[in-house]
């Protein structure tokens, strides 16, 4: 399975949040139906930046049961590779898009007797949506949510209006910071928790409910990675007998695509494994970035994941 | 209506016939001489025009039959029909999808009118014309899977997606090739296949588990499975073996050609959007030996397939004590002339 099917989308809406944070909105350009979806699902949008082509997963925000419009938000990532620079200064109101239909890697746990989300700056976007889906079924949640400042917390007044009951902001230069150990030694049994935000929060809630004696099962959380960029390399595909050039701000499976080279891929952020490609031959070292080989898998030097993973060295000889 | 429904019997007096057209349609499941397991999926998005894979849920000369087999299946053994508590949304997806389906794929034998999320629905086959209330489940006579699948040809089991497994928590099992769900109910992936000889050696179901995760909305998929039964039995059930296990033993090599049917089962797969379940339809298939031997090819490569099989295969699959009958009435069809590649008639 390559991918995952298209949508011809236009842009519809475009709100500037905050300093880093800009909500994008797209219907389908035929003006029909969007296909519904489960919360936590993202969908890859397609950049096409002059010569090169992008292909970012967003997570969509906007009501699963709305069939109308799908919104996302591009945090602003001055250091990225511009996929996010390209949503923040080149996409306008009117632009046509391609979007994929929604895929769901973080998705509830509908057995939970109570979701407990934990959220860490844009790592928001998720939740909105479950949020709007356990509304419709009475479903039992709570939300904690951490950001840089007040002026960066977006969602924040909009979430505690409605919600004043279920939502906890937290702002990190108000020296403010989420109590996990009464947190987590408070909620009732068959809660769930869901993490989603940068690494750190992730690896600190998961390490706590752990020791707290938290089942694996109940704790759920999404980072997805974007590719970095780094130093350009050479790559050749055995199968398809041909050689690639990855550019500094390409990633490996964007130059395998660019040349004609069908690949599977569904998270493009070193999560779900379906990208994953055997190496026949190398010299030199990876750089691996994802959250899918096992420690040992990347030692080996026999497999890459090719969405987030880089190479530098003298020879590359990918079986694709 | 543009399908004449059979009026037969799966079980008593087992009128069940198949038409000319239902036939040259037979899903015939081997694409060479030899059969051994594989993942073997494709997408399944259409095919040629008048075969079973043409529409997402194929409509057939005995879906009016099968409908009511069911009904009678139910009423004896209404565990058959079985959905955790956390699968209801699951329900209503599967319910969407195929009413959206038959809706669009059968003009002429189903109507959907959506307003909002008040629906009315009309199967002309089974004389149903239901107004209902979408995710409210108080508005129709059963839960939203019940009652769609009790007006749909197949079996539909709907597996949970968490922990990088799939689970069987919800199900519609009356047609099954000896399987329980009721056994089954709770399993996950792995759990459900213990039974299967060869495969798990074979690294078969972690290959298929991932391919199975990794299906997403737009792209569904399917494959075909296979077995032998005797009579054209629906319910093969465990539960009913005891109905059905004896009839093995009534086959003669005079009425071989019309007592034993090879089984097909057309299985798909759909990424449910609003539960993010996958559900997995089985559709069965049946055609007799007499029926089957009409098309030469088919006739050729079935004893080829029946002759090589191994052992353990043809044990799981229940007509080992048969096979030498069975060989003995496909032999003279086998010529042996070589056969043309893929599963259709020459």
């Amino acid at each position: 399975m390559i991918g995952s099917t298209k949508i011809n989308v236009i842009v519809s809406q475009i709100k500037v949040l905050n300093d880093l944070v800009t909500c994008f909105e797209f219907k389908r350009t035929n003006g029909g139906l969007l296909p519904t979806f489960s919360g936590g699902a993202h969908t890859i949008v397609e950049m096409q930046d002059g010569s090169v082509l992008r292909l970012n997963p967003y997570s969509i925000m906007s009501d699963p049961f709305d069939q109308a419009r799908y919104t996302i938000s591009v945090r602003r990532d001055d250091q990225g590779r511009g996929g996010s620079l390209f949503m923040h200064t080149k996409v306008k109101v009117g632009d046509e898009m391609v979007i994929s239909y929604p895929v769901n890697l973080f998705s509830l746990d509908l057995r939970a007797r109570k979701h407990l989300f934990i959220a860490g700056g844009i790592g928001i976007t998720p939740f909105l949506a479950q949020i709007k889906q356990l509304e419709r079924s009475n479903g039992y949640w709570e939300l904690h949510y951490s950001t840089r400042r007040p002026s960066l917390g977006t969602f924040v007044d909009e979430l505690l209006k409605k919600y004043p009951h279920k939502v906890s902001p937290y702002y990190d230069e108000c020296d403010q910071r989420i109590e996990l150990t009464s947190l987590l030694s408070g909620q009732p049994l068959g809660t769930h928790i869901y993490i989603c935000g940068p690494k750190g929060m992730i690896d600190w809630v998961r390490q706590e409910a752990t020791d707290f004696g938290w089942p694996d099962e109940a704790i759920h959380f999404e980072e997805f990675l974007a590719p970095l960029p780094g130093k350009p390399f050479q790559a050749k595909l055995e199968i398809s007998d041909k050689v690639i050039n990855v550019g500094e701000l390409q990633s490996l499976l964007e130059a395998v695509e660019l040349a004609g080279v069908e690949a599977p891929y569904l998270c493009r952020g070193g999560a779900c494994g379906q990208c994953e490609t055997s190496v026949i031959e190398y010299d030199g070292k990876f750089i691996h970035r994802d959250h899918w080989l096992t420690d040992d898998e990347k030692t080996s030097g026999l497999k890459i994941m090719p969405c987030v993973s880089r190479f530098e060295g003298k020879k590359l000889v990918l079986d694709r | 209506m543009t399908i004449q429904f059979n009026d037969e019997s799966f079980r008593g007096e087992y009128t069940f016939t198949n038409s000319d057209h239902a036939i040259k349609r037979f899903p015939f499941p081997f694409h060479e001489d030899s059969y051994m397991y594989a993942v073997n999926m494709e997408q399944h998005q259409g095919g040629p025009e008048g075969s079973i894979y043409e529409k997402r849920f194929d409509v057939d000369e005995h879906y009016v039959s099968e409908m009511y087999d069911r009904k009678l299946v139910l009423t004896e053994d209404p565990l058959r029909c079985q959905s955790l508590p956390h699968m209801v949304m699951a329900g209503w997806d599967l319910l969407e999808l195929i009413m959206v389906s038959k809706a669009e794929d059968y003009p002429d034998l189903f109507e959907l009118h959506r307003d909002g999320a008040n629906w009315r629905w009309v199967n002309k086959p089974l004389s149903i014309d239901q107004s209902f209330v979408f995710l409210d489940e108080t508005t129709l006579p059963y839960g939203p899977m019940e009652y769609i699948t009790r007006q749909t040809q197949g079996d539909f089991c709907i597996l949970d997606q968490r922990n990088d497994n799939l689970w069987m928590d919800a199900g519609m099992v009356t047609t099954q090739a000896d399987w329980s769900l009721d056994f089954d109910i709770g399993m996950n992936f792995f759990e459900w296949h213990a039974p299967v000889p060869k495969a798990h050696e074979m690294g078969i179901f972690i290959r298929a588990l991932k391919f199975l995760l990794s299906i997403q909305q737009g792209t569904p998929a399917r494959r075909l499975n296979w077995t032998m039964t005797v009579n054209p039995l629906l319910d093969t059930s465990p539960e009913n073996y005891h109905k059905w296990g004896v009839q093995k033993r009534t086959l003669t090599p005079e009425n071989i050609g019309q007592k034993q049917y090879l089984r097909v089962e057309l299985q798909t797969f759909f990424r449910l959007p609003r539960s993010n379940a996958l559900v997995f339809p089985i559709r069965c298939y049946l055609i007799n030996l007499e029926d089957l031997v009409s098309v030469p090819k088919w006739a050729r490569r079935l004893h080829r397939v029946i002759r090589d099989l191994p052992i353990e295969l043809a044990t799981y699959k229940g007509f080992i004590d048969n096979r030498p009958m069975i060989l003995d009435y496909l032999a003279p069809f086998d010529d042996g002339q070589p056969t043309s590649d893929g599963v259709w008639p020459d």
